[in-house]
């Protein structure tokens, strides 16, 4: 076995300090060491996206990084957007539009599209598609996702119009 | 004028059936705090993992855990030496066969499972795993059907007697060593004589590939036996708790009473997770032994590869007509490769499911059917994918066998239809094939989707884009994919329905508590249907209690009734049935309070949305709150206290949900690929209960149509090696391949049921799969092209293109 390696971690703005082997997952990390059971594994070969977690603000896939590669990052997962009495815009935006059904592609689904708008915050349909397809849903046909996240969009721009 | 609307405001205030209530499951799903069965931790916890066979076909020599037992953190290491003692080496299967639990001697599928390692996390036992050393003897592997009914080669020997003969399988007598059953319906000497008579027959071989459901979610469970209390708790990815507590109960000893079978939330299942695997069985005993709860979870490749694949039929067809188009007969052979176990979840007495409702919506007088079983090195399952048993396959072959006469007739493929309908005045329609239809409007349906896409307009564009492609100006063809469905649901009448024994009823249990609000819990469980939200919905209307204070509860077996858990569309249809009937049972309790209450006779007060009014005198009312409250805190003579109510409903007849569905498809001739400009989809699922989850249901059954009829498959090569092992290969569309659904409906309410309603989820596969691949072979039509068969990936479209001389 491997020699342990320090970590340290900002998960969800927790500090996290531990020991852990250099080929331990980091979805490993949040779900089994950390309780953040948000994030699932669907395949383990970062084609199914429901792991999505964002590490120093880029989207990754944690179920094919290392937690050693994410020694002194901050990392964001879906229990990190929004709390019970102060929902993310994505998280109504889901629920108002039925994005989701079994639930299990969701907390990625939403953690993705969060960086998306981010990263475009007046995205077309296209890019909407484009920009969530590294995610994948086998109960909705996306459809309503879509919808969710454009909805959420239009929130968000609408209500940095009325700061404005 | 007034008192309507306020009649009106009470009844919206319920959130009852036929409204778009949004889903009460959303809060926890969309925070990340839904509990599927790997956030389940458990003290002392250990891990178990597979060692599995990299052959398709091997004797197994030696197995020697040695070395992986030396690891540190390694518990256990579990072979058949080590369950035959306990008779858990081999388990019955859901289809009358059995299965190993760890290879018994031999292997039959590539990944079969051999040995079961326990260790005290999930990288310890997969490091263990690979210490495990076996030894195999390569066999000969058989993995086409075909071949394998002549083949020398003995897959099953524990099927074949010491002196050689066969004994009879579950489903009567075997013609060969690789044979399993032989399932014939309908009338094949009348038959074959209307197709030899008929003055056109076309005839059609199609496969209909092996797929896989793959929900997001893989299966696996938590094992926990509690050896001070005797008490095994199972936590798993099941889609029938209630059977799985029974068949755990059956195959171990442990007495029922004494096992809890729990499913948590569930990332899906589209039937994957219906069937009882290796996996729980060893975690249960691995738990037995070492005292602690294990864990097994399977990742992605194990789940494509040994868990529960679907379809696999081979289907030979004939179809009879009049010159004018008027069916007269169907003839269809079915060669279906079960792959190494008999593992098909159906009826018992359906070993093909309900494949015989391939007379689809047509009034054919004479048919006939006959499905062959056979074992292949492939992995066993045979589950219904998105679709109620082998419905799928039937509603395929009908729906190609219509395309491929209309070419044979010269004739337009939607007025074929239309001829053929069983008509409204036909129902109840007593089918060739043994069933009886309870409803439907097809006719009604077919013309408003027609109009709904302007048909003709359609045809004309395509017939302009075929002299535009001749003529060079593109290199676009354009597809029509006409499908008409009609789908068997709800399974079903005990009568004719059982898994292992098990009558296929479902079940309703409702506590109205004092303050009124409620708990109902229910023998099926939502893997995303969102059951939570509509089945409070269907009670919201029956008893008159605001759905928001009502809490659905499903999937514990030690409170919730049994039942036989949600797949084939019978949530809605059995469970849904049994929700209305334990609601209106009190309901006729609470008329008997508010009769106390208003002291009037019992018959002079009638339900009014969410009260008992005095008949003739609505300002004398008392509401359902009230009466919930009356129930626990009034003597009331004659009357027990509490307000409680159980249904078990044994529904008399399957519903009969049906579809019109059209799809309008480019295909680029030079690349194969496939652009859906238009896909139209008109359900009729009877009483609808929440049109908004019903549209999910259809945008996502649509896409896994998509998904299995242009590219997703499990291949395997000549030796049995699963070539579409991981999410790389094996096809799950994402939101840049998936089109935007038009959908639309009738409602034709089903007769028998009490609310109406037929059930929807899997209407959409259904009728998807062959609307998809109508709409490939619809392209090509004009070229000459008769039948292709599916997956309609990018390179076989692009080989169909090349065969037809598309390419130059």
């Amino acid at each position: 076995m491997a020699k342990k390696m320090h970590i340290k971690l900002t998960v969800n703005g927790q500090e996290e300090e531990f020991l852990a082997e250099p080929r331990e997952l980091l979805i490993h990390t949040l779900r089994e060491r950390l309780n953040i059971t948000g994030p699932h594994i669907g395949c383990e070969t970062s084609h199914c996206g429901a792991c999505t977690v964002t590490v120093n603000g880029k989207s990754v896939k944690s179920c094919t990084m290392f937690v050693a590669q994410a020694d002194g990052a901050d990392v964001t997962t879906i229990e990190g957007l929004g709390s019970p009495d102060n929902l993310h815009v994505l998280q109504r935006a889901f629920k108002e539009n039925h994005g989701l059904q079994c639930g299990f592609c969701t907390p990625g689904m939403i953690t993705r599209a969060s960086k998306l708008l981010e990263e475009n915050p007046n995205p077309t349909e296209e890019e909407v598609r484009f920009g969530m397809a590294g995610n994948l849903c086998r109960c909705t046909g996306y459809q309503n996702i879509v919808k969710s996240i454009l909805a959420a969009a239009a929130e968000l721009n609408s209500a940095k119009e009325a700061a404005e | 004028m007034n008192k309507e609307i306020t009649r009106q405001e009470r009844a919206d205030a319920l959130g009852g059936m036929g409204c778009k209530r949004k889903r009460v499951e959303d809060a926890r799903f969309t925070q990340g705090k839904g509990n599927y069965v790997d956030d389940i931790k458990l003290p002392g916890m250990l891990f178990g993992d597979f060692v599995r066979s990299p052959y398709a076909h091997a004797r197994i020599k030696s197995i020697n855990t040695d070395r992986a037992m030396a690891l540190d953190g390694v518990v256990a290491v579990l072979t058949a030496d080590d369950l035959r003692p306990l008779g858990l080496h081999w388990m019955p299967t859901l289809a009358g066969d059995k299965q190993m639990v760890l290879a018994d001697g031999k292997v039959l599928f590539q990944g079969q499972e051999v040995a079961y390692v326990v260790a005290k996390d999930r990288y310890i036992a997969a490091d263990a795993v690979e210490l495990v050393d076996v030894e195999y003897e390569e066999l000969p592997v058989v993995v086409d059907p075909f071949e394998a009914l002549k083949s020398d080669t003995v897959l099953r020997e524990d099927l074949v007697a010491e002196d050689g003969s066969l004994p009879d399988g579950a489903h009567g007598p075997r013609k060969h060593h690789n044979h399993i059953f032989t399932w014939e319906v309908g009338e094949k000497d009348a038959t074959e004589q209307v197709v030899s008579d008929a003055a056109v027959v076309a005839e059609e071989t199609m496969y209909y590939h092996r797929t896989h459901p793959c929900p997001l979610e893989t299966c696996g469970c938590v094992a926990s036996m509690d050896k001070v209390n005797g008490k095994l708790t199972l936590y798993g990815t099941f889609q029938a708790p209630h059977a799985i507590r029974t068949v755990v109960s059956l195959i171990s000893g442990i007495e029922e009473h004494n096992i809890r079978v729990v499913s948590p939330d569930i990332g899906g299942g589209f039937g994957n997770k219906v069937g009882a695997y290796p996996g729980y069985v060893c975690s249960v005993v691995a738990s037995i032994v070492t005292g602690v709860p294990v864990k097994w979870i399977e990742d992605r490749m194990e789940n494509l590869m040994t868990t529960a694949f679907a379809r696999d039929y081979w289907m030979k067809g004939k179809i009879a007509a009049t010159p004018e188009g008027k069916i007269t007969g169907l003839w269809c052979h079915v060669t279906a490769d079960h792959g190494g176990f008999d593992a098909c979840a159906d009826p018992t007495k359906f070993p093909a499911g309900f494949m015989n409702i391939c007379t689809g919506s047509y009034d054919i007088p004479t048919a006939y059917l006959a499905v062959d079983g056979v074992y292949t090195n492939k992995a066993p399952g045979g589950v219904s994918y998105r679709c109620s048993f082998r419905v799928t396959e039937a509603v395929y072959f009908i729906e190609r066998m219509i395309e491929v006469l209309a070419i044979e007739l010269n004739m337009d493929a939607a007025e074929l239809r239309r001829i053929n309908f069983i008509k409204k005045d036909q129902f109840p329609y007593q089918s060739a094939l043994g069933w009886e239809y309870d409803s439907g409007d097809y006719h009604t349906a077919w013309d408003k989707a027609l109009k709904a896409v302007d048909y003709e307009g359609l045809r004309a564009e395509q017939a302009q884009r075929v002299e535009d492609f001749k003529a060079g100006k593109t290199r676009k063809l354009m597809g029509i994919g006409l499908t008409h469905f009609t789908e068997i649901v709800g399974a079903g009448p005990v009568k004719n329905c059982d898994i292992l024994g098990l009558g296929m009823f479902d079940s309703c249990e409702i506590r109205i508590h004092p303050t009124g609000s409620a708990i109902a819990r229910l023998g099926t469980i939502s893997q995303g249907q969102g059951h939570a939200t509509t089945f409070a919905q269907i009670l919201a209307t029956e008893i008159g209690l605001p759905a928001d204070n009502i809490t659905i509860e499903e999937g514990d077996t030690d409170t919730a009734p049994y039942g036989l858990g949600t797949y084939g569309s019978r949530s809605t249809p059995v469970a849904g049935a049994a929700t209305a009937m334990a609601g209106r049972k009190i309901r006729a309790k609470a008329q008997m309070i508010a009769a106390y209450l208003l002291e009037v006779h019992d018959d002079d007060v009638e339900f009014d949305v969410d009260r008992f009014v005095v008949k003739g005198a609505p300002e004398k009312f008392k509401t359902m709150k009230e009466i919930a409250f009356a129930a626990y805190n009034q003597a009331i003579p004659g009357i027990e206290p509490g307000l409680e109510a159980v249904s078990y409903y044994d529904p008399p007849n399957m519903t009969y949900p049906f579809g019109a569905y059209i799809c309008v498809m480019d295909i680029d001739v030079d690349t194969g690929v496939t652009d859906i400009r238009r896909f139209y989809a008109l359900d009729d699922c009877g009483t609808r209960i929440n049109p908004m989850i019903i549209e999910g249901q259809v945008h996502g059954g649509l896409t896994e149509a998509l998904a299995v009829a242009l590219g997703q498959e499990i291949a395997y090569d000549d030796m049995g090696n699963v070539k579409t092992g991981t999410l790389m290969d094996f096809f799950l569309p994402t939101a840049w391949e998936v089109p935007n659904y038009e959908t639309d409906h009738t409602v034709t309410p089903s007769p028998h049921h009490p609310i109406g309603a037929k059930g929807v989820g899997e209407s959409p596969h259904v009728g998807g799969v062959p609307c998809f691949s109508n709409a490939v072979n619809d392209a090509f039509r004009a070229f000459g092209l008769r039948h292709t068969h599916m997956p309609h990936d990018h390179w076989r479209i692009w080989k169909t293109a090349n065969e037809l001389g598309l390419h130059g």
